[in-house]
């Protein structure tokens, strides 16, 4: 057999490896039940063997009709902007909004093409003022301005 | 009269001053993402929904749905103007809508495209105050077995208006099935699919999900792309149109609202399928076709009545019946839950003021539209001018504002991060996730509805297809139908030339 559209044989192995997961996690942790009285693992169990189904379907398939191959991945953005997120919420308590708010703007200007200090630093200042004078001010959302060691926050 | 009453009670809600301010704050917010390519309806919706928190249902609603066919009309002005579709729904206005604007006559594409919208958005403005009321008391005759059929339906149809391979779009929705019902299971309140963690007891946030496959997904993507943004805009002279625009206008313009407006109430259907409906329609009906793609007016008035009546009649299944029929609806439904209101048939008994409400704002809204856009087009134009270097960290921003404040947590944004990089992953292999949204929200309440049928009849799985139970066994034979429609080799050519003219 040869993979001819690449697409649908990754697709389809991640269907089967979910749908799989999912079998075999419901019927080792939850009580299947009867079709009348549905244990908090039936239904997993139907859409997972149902979801294994459908990715066995889309893998014979990717080897019998030819598809484009899976295009190349660009690994630079995928991790700086997942990063950038994931910085923001871990900051958010011990830097205060400020802080996270450079780690966020920061990372993610690093994923794109180009990255000039000077620009991103303006926009960091304009996104900051925003986010204070509309969601901390304005829409009274409970976020810490100022990082965790310092007592008094200059900016009230 | 009754009608009468309750449209009077809606402009009412809908004329307050607070209502006004919100309406016209998600008129401009849909207009300005309609500009801007890159940046969906779904995406700011979901940004928004955390907000909305703080505001009573009725204005969070008016705001949401404003951005809706908002993004229709700024989607349309960036069309003709410079060629760029801004909303996917606007992508064959380019085609005629472009060619006008370079022969000079980009004025009157624009008015027609403004008046035909505003005709259209008015037109199912009242289509939703008749059809809405008796649809939703046949549903609250639905027992489970009707809203568990109803719901694969609605699935169903979802999967047929997804980009390519139609095995993979089911499949998506049974992932997205899946992973709405991981948390407690309300009937035996067990932990399912948590792992020990405790911030998924509640399962995962329906917010969090779609910010993750819509947003950080989609910037990941377009970071790929260098950025190259030539700007040519047309010089906009008079915005008059002709006696003889007039003349060729107005009977698409009708064609385009009535087509729209069937397309939209579709479950799975709205603006998108609206808008390629209508043109080929045109196309076929007109006395000019060898005028299309040159610069027909009908091009333009024909689909760009249909988008704005589809974005508006999509609501009469999210409103009546609780179902909604794309993701933007999904949304929606996600904002009515934040707010503590349980959707379906009963809302409008329920909470008169926010249904009636909702539904006069939007014609309210239409006339802003209109009243507003045309003197603010350069500065839309203008606004296209801004890098996505700038953009992307902006909505970053905002994106994670939102999510971190829905429980003050870092796990929230973690998970959107990886939903983000699975939502990657998905554009990647040809998966689409709008039909995995649709399922990540209907998961519990088919769970909940095929439980309780299965109980009802005593584990008789043909409960569904007995002719005692004539709504069910339509609403499943519609689905089979469907189905096979779409499965027919000459209909998936015809699906598949309509999906590469839009990637076009």
């Amino acid at each position: 057999m040869k993979i001819k559209s690449p697409k649908d044989f990754w697709a389809g192995v991640m269907f089967i490896g979910f749908g799989l997961f999912t079998v075999a996690w419901s019927l080792t942790h939850y009580q299947m039940g009867t079709a009348v009285r549905m244990g908090p693992g039936y239904f997993p169990t139907m859409l997972g063997g149902l979801l294994v189904v459908l990715g066995v379907a889309v893998l014979i398939e990717s080897m019998v009709v030819v598809g484009p191959p899976v295009p190349a991945f660009f690994f630079r953005p995928l991790i700086l902007i997942s990063a950038a997120c994931v910085a923001y919420g871990y900051l958010m308590k011990p830097l205060g909004l400020i802080g996270a708010t450079a780690a966020l703007v920061f990372i993610s200007a690093f994923g794109g093409h180009e990255f000039k200090w000077k620009e991103v630093s303006i926009l960091f200042v304009i996104l900051v003022v925003f986010s204070v004078l509309v969601f901390v001010k304005g829409l009274t959302l409970p976020f810490p301005l100022c990082p965790d060691f310092i007592e008094n926050c200059p900016i009230r | 009269m009754e009608i009468l009453n309750n449209l009077i009670l809606g402009f009412g809600v809908a004329i307050t001053p607070i209502n006004l301010f919100y309406c016209l704050i998600g008129c401009l917010l849909g207009t300005l993402i309609g500009v801007l390519p890159g940046i969906g309806p779904v995406a700011t919706i979901a940004m928004l929904l955390p907000i909305t928190f703080n505001l009573n249902p009725i204005s969070a609603l008016i705001m949401l749905s404003g951005i809706y066919y908002g993004a229709q009309y700024g989607g349309s002005t960036t069309a003709i103007l410079v060629n760029i579709p801004g909303e996917s729904s606007s992508v064959v206005t380019c085609l005629d809508g472009y060619q006008m604007a370079r022969q000079g006559r980009a004025g009157p594409a624009l008015a027609i495209a403004a008046i035909g919208s505003f005709f259209a958005g008015c037109a199912a403005t009242l289509l939703i105050a008749f059809a809405a009321p008796p649809l939703a008391e046949l549903a609250l005759k639905f027992g489970p077995a009707e809203y568990f059929s109803l719901m694969v339906l609605g699935l169903v149809a979802a999967t047929v208006l997804a980009h390519g391979s139609l095995i993979k779009a089911i499949a998506m929705v049974i992932f997205g099935l899946l992973l709405g019902i991981a948390g407690t299971d309300v009937n035996s309140g067990v932990l399912r699919f948590t792992f020990d963690i405790p911030e998924l007891s509640d399962g995962i946030g329906f917010v969090v999900v779609a910010m993750g496959m819509f947003g950080t997904a989609e910037i990941i993507a377009n970071l790929e792309m260098k950025e190259k943004r030539q700007i040519f805009t047309a010089t906009l002279k008079s915005l008059f149109p002709t006696k003889e625009d007039w003349k060729r206008s107005w009977a698409p313009i009708m064609r385009g609202t009535i087509l729209g407006s069937m397309l939209g109430i579709l479950p799975g259907g709205g603006a998108l399928l609206a808008s390629f409906g209508a043109y080929t329609l045109e196309k076929k009906v007109s006395k000019y076709p060898h005028e299309f793609g040159k610069g027909a007016i009908e091009g333009v008035a024909g689909p760009e009545s249909a988008n704005n009546a589809g974005a508006q009649t999509s609501f009469i299944p999210m409103l009546t019946l609780g179902i909604p029929g794309n993701a933007v609806m999904a949304l929606m439904i996600g904002a009515l839950m934040i707010q503590g209101i349980a959707p379906g048939p009963q809302v409008m008994n329920e909470k008169p003021q926010l249904f009636w409400g909702l539904i006069a704002s939007m014609w309210v809204g239409n006339l802003m539209l209109v009243v507003l856009n045309l003197p603010l087009i350069g500065m839309w134009i203008k606004l296209l001018t801004v890098p996505y270097r700038y953009l992307y960290p902006s909505i970053l921003v905002f994106m994670a504002i939102g999510v971190y404040s829905l429980s003050n947590n870092a796990f929230d944004v973690l998970i959107m991060a990886v939903f983000g990089i699975l939502g990657y992953v998905c554009v990647k292999l040809e998966c689409e996730p709008a039909p995995m949204i649709l399922g990540f929200i209907l998961g519990p309440l088919m769970e909940e509805n095929l439980r309780r049928a299965m109980l009802l009849s005593r584990g008789d799985p043909f409960v569904f297809v007995s002719p005692s139970k004539p709504i069910s066994l339509g609403f499943l034979v519609a689905s089979a139908i469907l189905l096979t429609i779409v499965a027919m080799p000459s209909i998936r050519k015809k699906r598949d030339e309509a999906f590469a003219a839009e990637d076009a």
